[in-house]
């Protein structure tokens, strides 16, 4: 378990898992580079725990195989796995005490003199002082840096992490986001993480897997699935995206120019996540921190060059950094509009007239034939 | 004053019916351990006579009641491991397994506990008779194993359902086989649950006299020496034995109390 | 990056077929072998001897020519006119001794779950704790509880309540033992824990802040018990009504030891039938028709209180 050879990518090739009619995971390819910290991402029910469950051997795939480094490890049980999982709420015994806890899976291997180990490791946490207590006199956090150091204290080749921080409150989750990414780099291992907070994902992971219904939707570094969303689903689930119903009016020389409701927007060909024809229908797309908002009696003033449209403010919301805008407009409802505070324009109160523009190379395009608003998180999901 | 008293009582009502009813949960149990000290004036120990330590200084001074006692309790310990192992094995393959016919399954465990004791009895003594099997204490041991097995697994499901299943994966994760997993996290955890289930058990097979009555043939246990007592003459020593053990069962229980107490409190977080 | 993923589109990955994964069948058998042992006996000793009981009650026959199958179903018929009152009895028993526990068992269920604070474990020992002191000793103590001329009856007779009772049938004279009240009291008595443990389990588990909240919303104490308090106990009332009817029906030894001639109940028929008179097809057709008029009860009972999961 502990002889890190060459080549431990952990690949899927073909696996799927199917409950009677219900398909959980669709037939998935996905390697995960040996050292990396890998995000599965996705709201749930969307596979990305069976996916894990199926890494860690607790879920047999339907079809499929799982590899570690050259290794089929498909038909082996997870106890044969070099693999470890931080489990959702932690799992920890509770009739072990943290020591005992941790030293678990050394005893288990028949290691003897486990002291040294168990003690370095409870330091590398920093719960040295808690080696004798249960686990339900520790708190939320604690009790996640045990689940942490259970795992890693069996040098794993890989360690999964399944919604490891999802019971804590969000000034430790911030905090434990850092700490569990420092570990990673220390030790080196590759961690497979599962979240459904796509903040966490882009803060921890090298590369993330957003998955949907069963599928991967894209996978990439996270600036990389942030500017270059490929489908509506990645685009509204990672931040949010104002989507612009248009049609494609000119499509030659690398640039592609639209119209929406009379407006003409322009946008490279090469951020176009499918080929866009004249006279077809395209997703336009343009973060909320991408526009600029103009009052409309200084439209003049705005640069040649750049997107702009009109539309009249709707609501605004102060939140320190930023403000934050809707914004009603003909060439679509309900757009945000995130502008930093360094200068407020006093002028910009709901009601007010005013000009959106934005740099033509931030707008990016994505299939027409597509749920525009697949993603978008609703009152029940966030519930 | 008087309007003090009646707003008090209605205060307290509660409180006051609760206490009245625990009285009177209570007040046989006095009875029997003040009647230990009796010496009755004929066969039965029914009325107050005068204050006697004899039948304590001979608990064993009546012909076979002895016997009886530790008949029973052989009986008791027997049942008691028999319907644990079989109620806990069923009540783990209920909770963590999928398998068919559950409905029925369920419906023969329930049945039990859904019938008069008489008529169990009586259709067991038919199965006995049909059969021609000899009674005694064998068939008093089937029959004691047969209904105490329920309880168990209702007291055994009912705990091992509280536990969560990942306690068992992880154990699995971390390089524990199906034999260890079940050693070091499983059964640990499901302990206490399999401990009131045998505890149950025990309490209902040492005290059970209808099923004993129809199929016990011509062996006594405690319950129907103490029943042929009540035709014959009840000795003092059937209180001595009853005072004992509610005695006893008291101490125990305190005992667990005050340890488990000071447990938690040693266990505290500094 | 070597990351690839497969077409979301295509069902399956480009190169090898996929390959359907079979479970261990070994694996599968698994709840099989645990349940075996356990509902093997059940069926032996429980559900086996259910038939041999049915076929017992269509049997003719006498004890020293033997018995035979011979569909005699007027032995039904006739048990049942001659000891209806038996019958008729029981319930009536039964389930006066019910409500009788329920009416007694609720208040000291409910000072045990809120108000008992630290003597909650102490008042749960004393509930339980005569369970271990043989319940037929406890019946007997009953008889000196209850003997003619004693302080209780004294007590009784003195208030008037012997002659409400008397009035109600249930007391002649100025005498307890060896009347109906009697028995009622005996059942009462031995069935009582078996109505407060239950009543507590699903009282404990009310939050105590779901009264301060009826309370914030105007709701009189009364007014919580009714809409709250008791709805939330609902599964306890049923459980321990059903622990307490069921074995009280059959239940022959309060009429023996507290009663006389004139209390017995279905069961001391039964065990006279079976163990005495040796008359088994009487004896098993009565029990079949105890058992299949408690089974039936219990059935519409759960039925209208609507909770079916008591296991």
């Amino acid at each position: 378990m502990t002889d890190k050879k060459a080549g431990g990518d952990v690949r899927l090739t073909g696996i799927s898992k199917t409950y009677g009619s219900f398909t959980a995971v669709h037939p998935l390819d996905l390697t995960v580079p040996e050292g990396s910290f890998f995000a599965l991402l996705g709201a749930s029910g969307c596979g990305k725990t069976t996916t894990l469950r199926m890494i860690a051997g607790l879920e047999d795939p339907t079809t499929g195989s799982v590899f570690l480094g050259d290794k089929d490890v498909t038909d082996l049980p997870p106890y044969k796995r070099p693999v470890n999982t931080v489990f959702q709420s932690y799992a920890l015994f509770p009739h072990l005490t943290i020591y005992e806890n941790v030293a678990f899976g050394l005893r288990r291997r028949g290691i003897r003199s486990v002291k040294k180990q168990v003690d370095d490791m409870l330091e590398l946490v920093q719960l040295g002082d808690k080696a004798k207590h249960k686990p339900h006199q520790l708190s939320g956090g604690q009790q996640q840096r045990v689940a942490v150091a259970r795992a890693l204290i069996n040098h794993p080749q890989v360690l999964l992490l399944d919604e490891p921080l999802g019971a804590l409150d969000l000034k430790l989750r911030r905090q434990m986001q850092l700490e569990l990414k420092r570990i990673q780099t220390e030790v080196g291992i590759t961690f497979v993480h599962v979240t459904h907070d796509q903040e966490e994902a882009m803060t921890m992971a090298d590369t993330v897997a957003v998955m949907n219904g069963g599928r991967v939707e894209q996978l990439g570094a996270p600036s990389e699935l942030y500017e270059n969303p490929q489908t509506t689903f990645v685009a509204n689930f990672l931040g949010t995206s104002n989507l612009i119903e248009a049609e494609v009016a000119e499509a030659a020389g690398g640039q592609v120019v639209v119209t929406a409701a009379g407006a003409k927007l322009r946008l490279p060909a090469a951020r176009c996540a499918t080929q866009p024809r004249t006279g077809g229908k395209l997703l336009v797309g343009v973060r909320p921190e991408k526009i600029s908002l103009a009052h409309a009696d200084d439209a003049g003033d705005i640069a040649d060059g750049r997107n702009r449209f009109t539309g009249k403010i709707a609501d605004s919301s102060f939140i320190g950094v930023s403000t934050q805008f809707v914004i009603d407009s003909p060439v679509c409802p309900e757009l945000e509009v995130y502008v930093q505070n360094i200068e407020r324009d006093p002028r910009l109160v709901p009601g007010a007239e005013v000009v959106l523009h934005w740099n033509p190379e931030h707008t990016f395009g994505l299939d027409a034939a597509q749920d525009i608003d697949a993603g978008v998180e609703t009152v029940e999901e966030t519930a | 004053m008087l309007r003090l008293t009646t707003t008090w009582i209605r205060r307290n009502l509660v409180v006051i019916a609760g206490l009245l009813t625990l009285a009177y949960l209570v007040l046989p149990n006095i009875i029997v351990m003040v009647f230990s000290f009796n010496k009755p004036a004929g066969r039965f120990n029914y009325s107050w006579r005068e204050f006697s330590t004899d039948a304590w200084q001979d608990p064993c001074g009546v012909a076979d009641m002895c016997d009886s006692l530790s008949l029973s309790l052989w009986i008791a310990l027997w049942a008691t491991i028999g319907a644990t192992l079989l109620g806990s094995m069923i009540a783990f393959a209920l909770v963590r397994y999928r398998f068919r016919a559950r409905g029925a399954i369920n419906s023969l465990i329930f049945l039990p506990m859904a019938m008069p004791e008489v008529v169990m009895a009586a259709s067991l003594l038919t199965l006995f008779l049909n059969l021609g099997a000899e009674l005694g204490p064998t068939t008093i041991l089937i029959a004691h194993t047969m209904f105490c097995l329920s309880f168990v697994v209702v007291a055994v499901k009912a705990r091992v359902m509280s536990m969560d299943p990942r306690l068992e994966e992880a154990a699995k994760d971390l390089y524990a086989g199906p034999v260890q997993t079940f050693l070091r996290v499983t059964l640990p955890i499901a302990a206490p649950g399999i401990a009131a289930g045998a505890m149950l058990a025990f309490a209902l097979s040492f005290d059970d006299f209808i099923i004993t009555n129809f199929n016990s043939g011509n062996t006594v246990t405690f319950p129907m020496f103490v029943w042929g007592s009540a035709q014959r003459g009840t000795p003092v020593q059937i209180n001595v034995i009853g005072t004992a053990m509610f005695a006893l069962a008291v101490i125990v229980v305190v005992a667990g109390q005050i340890i488990s107490g000071r447990r938690r409190k040693s266990a505290l977080p500094k | 990056m070597t990351v690839t993923e497969a077409p979301p589109a295509s069902p399956a990955p480009a190169a090898p077929e996929p390959v359907l994964r079979k479970q261990p069948v070994r694996r599968k058998l698994v709840p099989y072998w645990l349940l075996l042992p356990g509902i093997l006996w059940l069926l032996v000793f429980f559900a086996l001897p259910m038939v041999y009981q049915a076929s017992t009650s269509v049997q003719t026959g006498s004890l020293e020519k033997g018995f035979q199958v011979t569909w005699h179903f007027q032995t039904y018929w006739d048990a049942l006119s001659e000891y209806y009152p038996q019958f008729l009895r029981s319930l009536l028993y039964a389930g006066t001794a019910t409500i009788l526990c329920l009416l007694l068992g609720y208040p000291l269920a409910y000072l045990i779950a809120f108000k008992a604070g630290r003597w909650r474990n102490l008042l749960l020992v004393l509930v339980i704790a005569p369970f271990f002191t043989s319940f037929l000793i406890r019946t007997l103590a009953w008889k000196t509880i209850l003997a003619d001329g004693g302080p209780v009856v004294d007590v009784l007779n003195t208030v008037g309540f012997l002659d409400v009772t008397g009035w109600l049938g249930m007391t002649e004279g100025n005498r307890v033992l060896a009347t109906p009240l009697a028995v009622v009291t005996g059942l009462t008595y031995n069935f009582l824990p078996f109505m407060i443990l239950p009543l507590y389990t699903s009282l404990e588990r009310i939050d105590p802040r779901l009264h301060e909240a009826a309370g914030d919303l105007y709701a009189r104490p009364s007014t919580v018990f009714r809409r709250v308090t008791f709805p939330l106990s609902m599964p306890g009332v049923v459980s321990g009504t059903l622990l307490t009817f069921i074995p009280a029906s059959g239940d022959y030894v309060n009429a023996e030891l507290l009663g006389s001639t004139d209390t017995r109940m279905v069961g001391n028929v039964i065990q006279s039938q079976f163990l005495r008179v040796l008359d088994y097809p009487t004896a098993a057709a009565l029990s079949f028709i105890l058992m299949a008029v408690v089974l039936i009860m219990v059935t519409v009972y759960i039925r209208r209180a609507g909770t079916e999961d008591l296991v």
